[in-house]
């Protein structure tokens, strides 16, 4: 009796917690996509704000630009919002023509007041990205006068600073470029606030989709814009789902309950591939990795060491091996695929040449350094291979690893000695990258230009402070590009920074999903051409 | 009057002040009571704060990016109000918290309190229905171990125990995914419910299993509880595990004593023996780690939750440190502390009623 009862409590209690089975799931929806994605960084997904991939991401497909790049040709800048452009003779005034019959996800109409004001409202907003625009001289105070509507379909921008139109249309197709509509933003204003606090989690565009829902660490589901210019797309709904574990994105792909699995490892992508039922796509992707040696470091500030420093790196093992797939060997600041990128790789590892150009600087024997970086991979495992070959030059190396909220602030501070990091574009020009790394006009430590590596790094460099700003405002395209092309060369060879790798974004999809375009910025991804 | 009338008398003044006086002591106790609560909420957002604000993740980053100008920077930290003395911060933070505002969470823009209101309940569930699995499985099997000590079953059930406690979580998820979702398709895969689904039930309690039956909608109730089962069922091993183990114990503590030997000289059944007599002493001992384990469960657990892509408090509070979150961070840990003391309470009131001597 005693067992008996015993064994059939047991019994029961196995029977309760027993699964049923389960619904088979026979695929998504036809006209829905479902992503598995980690969207842990999306922090906000107002225009004037985003700097995020996710947010990037998102942004892209809610919102159309003053300037695009299309899915069907990622090369050639075209108007979005804009059907044209003229150019003043000055090269300092643009007049942009809005398309006419296109509406808001809200029905109102997409006017030259509209764009007026979303510019504006980035300037003002003066949140991370706001420097894209106000690098064109336009504050507070003066924005108003120099964005202007003409009438209701013309608006005119002019720059209070000396720069290339061709760089003003380009920075217009970054995510501050968005148009937002302004009486729907303007309804939700609070406290002179431009609707920030409102725009952060809706969405007030007339791109491709609107925002249907975001869950912080949960979801973001997207719905078609019927009213879309290009028509309306054929995904009625977009679904990114924070799937954070990449193995069990893999699991969610395969067995059909996502089509599209966005953060797997090379091992799983390896994994995947004699399955029939999924399609990798390799997309190349315009983030760069790269370490920086602290300039004021009384070693590491010594032209011979870095050299030889960029002489250690094992760039053809790293990229065959663990970065297989995902990462391949660029040398330059711009990245390939873009216009103004240099293809040229002077060097590979020679560690007789690291440790001759060590003697010659007077460190033959040895030093010791540390190397600072992420704790997400591939970071550690490549500082590691750093360390290794550092070590058989004589250099012995500590490996600290931070979550980025840590590493920042002392790179920020100039705190650090050897730092591996990511660097990728604020938008697609050669001067996004160029201001970043080739740009210091000012070194001192009360100056705190934080946003440039360049002053990070404590490096700075006059002539190439006058040829990055002489690229900027050089109106003649050929001659700009080989400005850049020239200045990314003197940056190789002279600059604190050895660039190492670019990325390579593997997408793993149900063989049914046809058309997803992913272009080389973080925010030059379309939804709207997706196909199941 | 005689000396029996005196002693009566004394007797009855005696209890009258007894009675009298038991009022102002039991609210002595209770505001005794509360005040420890109060102290410990004190020191638990004091503690919270000051980690946060000396660990070396920058707030300000968190939220302008590690582009920003110095410029964008400094409005920001200004905004923040992070200019300010450690302690003239905090004495701000606590009086918002009075108020009942936590402040806004950095990652998810909205307030910490309406995303405590919708993250935690994922966790409830997850932990509530772990918890009963864990009870329902775990003391059956830890009383089978003890009154079969040192036979077949006994090992057996240590075995099991064992591998609850030592086998890493993240791998036996994976394991179970691989199997039960991938291999054999009998449960669905990470997510607390089909993507399809989401967003047809009205969230009145967050609690997809209640929302949904509430209203009608067994579909989604079917489907919301076929997610649930394997995030669960890793969350009821260990729970499993422990519970099971403590059984074991606390009854072969009571299984030795000589009432039991008493028992059944007196020819009761070894059924009654064992769940009338041994069982009924355990249970105070047993309410202890049931509701210990709960409240643990309750915190939430970030690796069943990355892996079943759970949506709940221990991926909200662990996402927001790596964020330096510090609003979200602080309210969740409140959260978890107010668990905790919940909990005890809960366990307070079951002693009572389990146990005849804390009567008064």
């Amino acid at each position: 009796m005693t067992l008996k009862s015993v064994a059939l409590a047991t019994a029961f209690a196995v029977a309760a917690a027993m699964p049923m089975a389960g619904p088979a799931n026979a695929g998504t929806p036809k006209n829905m996509l479902i992503m598995a994605k980690n969207i842990d960084d999306l922090i906000t997904l107002d225009p004037a704000e985003v700097f995020e991939f996710t947010g990037g991401e998102v942004i892209a497909n809610v919102y159309d630009r003053v300037m695009m790049f299309e899915p069907e040709d990622l090369t050639t800048l075209v108007g979005g919002v804009t059907e044209s452009h003229t150019i003043s003779d000055d090269g300092k005034t643009i007049v942009f023509k809005v398309r006419a019959g296109q509406t808001f996800h809200s029905g109102n109409p997409v006017t030259a007041a509209d764009v007026a004001f979303s510019l504006r409202r980035v300037v003002k907003l003066k949140k991370t990205p706001s420097f894209i625009l106000t690098q064109f001289g336009w504050n507070k105070g003066n924005v108003d006068g120099l964005i202007k509507t003409v009438d209701a379909m013309h608006v005119s921008v002019t720059m209070a600073a000396d720069f290339s139109p061709g760089l003003l249309l380009n920075a217009l197709s970054a995510g501050v470029g968005s148009v937002v509509d302004m009486k729907e933003v303007m309804k939700h204003a609070k406290d002179g606030d431009f609707g920030y606090g409102w725009l952060k989690n809706h969405s007030a565009g007339s791109g491709a989709y609107s925002l249907q829902t975001w869950n912080a660490n949960e979801i973001v589901s997207l719905s078609a814009h019927a009213g879309y210019r290009h028509g309306a797309p054929a995904m009625g709904r977009i679904v990114m789902r924070h799937v954070p574990e990449p193995a069990a994105q893999r699991l969610m792909v395969e067995k059909g309950d996502a089509d599209m699995a966005r953060d797997l490892t090379p091992d799983q992508i390896k994994g995947m591939m004699g399955n029939a039922d999924i399609v990798v796509g390799d997309y190349p992707k315009a983030a760069l990795i790269y370490m920086a040696t602290n300039n004021a470091h009384p070693i590491l500030g010594k032209d011979k060491v870095r050299q030889a420093i960029r002489y250690v790196v094992d760039y053809k093992g790293m990229a065959d091996s663990f970065l297989a797939g995902q990462y391949k060997i660029h040398q330059a600041f711009w990245p390939s695929g873009l216009w103004g990128s240099l293809g040229e790789t002077p060097f590979e590892m020679d560690l007789a040449k690291a440790k001759a150009l060590l003697a010659e600087a007077g460190h033959g024997s040895g030093f010791e350094i540390v190397i600072d970086t992420l704790k997400k991979s591939p970071y550690p495992e490549i500082a590691q291979s750093v360390q290794a070959a550092l070590a058989k030059i004589g250099v012995k190396s500590q490996i600290i690893l931070s979550e980025g909220k840590t590493l920042w602030p002392k790179y920020r501070a100039r705190k650090h000695q050897l730092i591996v990091a990511q660097w990728s574009p604020d938008y697609v020009d050669p001067h996004s990258n160029a201001d970043a790394f080739a740009h210091n006009p000012d070194n001192r430590m009360e100056a705190k230009l934080t946003g440039k590596l360049a002053w990070r790094t404590s490096w700075e460099n006059p002539s190439i402070n006058a040829m990055t700003e002489s690229a900027a405002k050089e109106l003649d395209l050929v001659k700009r590009e080989k400005l850049y092309m020239d200045l990314q060369r003197k940056v190789q060879m002279d600059g604190p920074f050895t660039v190492m790798f670019q990325k390579s974004e593997q997408v793993a999809s149900r063989k049914n999903v046809k058309n997803f375009v992913s272009g080389a910025n973080f925010d030059l991804v379309f939804y709207r051409t997706i196909t199941k | 009057m005689s000396q029996d009338t005196v002693n009566a008398k004394t007797t009855i003044e005696a209890a009258g002040r007894i009675s009298r006086s038991a009022l102002p002591s039991r609210l002595f106790a209770i505001a005794k009571h509360g005040f420890s609560i109060l102290l410990t909420f004190v020191g638990l957002t004091a503690i919270t704060f000051i980690i946060g604000r000396v660990m070396p993740a920058d707030p300000v980053l968190a939220i302008v990016g590690d582009r920003a100008s110095n410029e964008v920077y400094e409005a920001m930290r200004l905004q923040l109000g992070l200019d300010k003395p450690l302690i003239q911060q905090y004495l701000i933070y606590l009086s918002n918290i009075l108020q009942g505002d936590f402040g806004t969470s950095i990652m998810t823009t909205r307030p910490v309190l309406d995303d405590i209101i919708r993250f935690f309940p994922a966790t409830l569930e997850l932990a509530t229905i772990a918890t009963i699995f864990g009870v329902f499985l775990g003391i059956p099997m830890g009383v089978l171990a003890a009154v079969n000590q040192g036979r077949l079953i006994d090992h057996v059930i240590r075995i099991i125990g064992l591998f609850g406690y030592s086998v890493p979580i993240f791998w036996l998820g994976m394991v179970a995914l691989l199997i039960f979702y991938a291999g054999l398709g009998w449960l669905p895969g990470p997510g607390r419910i089909a993507v399809y689904y989401d967003g047809i039930v009205e969230a009145r309690s967050g609690i997809i299993l209640l929302d949904s039956a509430l209203q009608g909608e067994w579909e989604i109730f079917w489907n919301a509880l076929h997610h649930l089962v394997l995030p669960a069922s890793m969350l009821a091993t260990f729970a499993l595990a422990y519970i099971a183990r403590m059984t074991r114990s606390f009854m072969l503590d009571q299984l030795n004593q000589e009432y039991i030997l008493t028992a059944r000289v007196k020819g009761l059944s070894e059924g009654a023996v064992i769940w009338r007599h041994a069982f009924r002493n355990v249970l105070v001992q047993l309410i202890t780690i049931i509701g210990l384990t709960y409240a643990s469960l309750l915190e939430g657990s970030v690796l069943t939750e990355t892996i079943f892509a759970w949506p709940g408090i221990g991926q909200y509070i662990t996402t927001s440190l790596f964020n330096a979150d510090m609003n979200a961070v602080i309210g969740g840990t409140v959260v978890v502390g107010i668990c905790f003391v919940g909990v005890n309470v809960l366990s307070d009131i079951l002693y009572r009623i389990v146990d005849p001597r804390s009567h008064d």
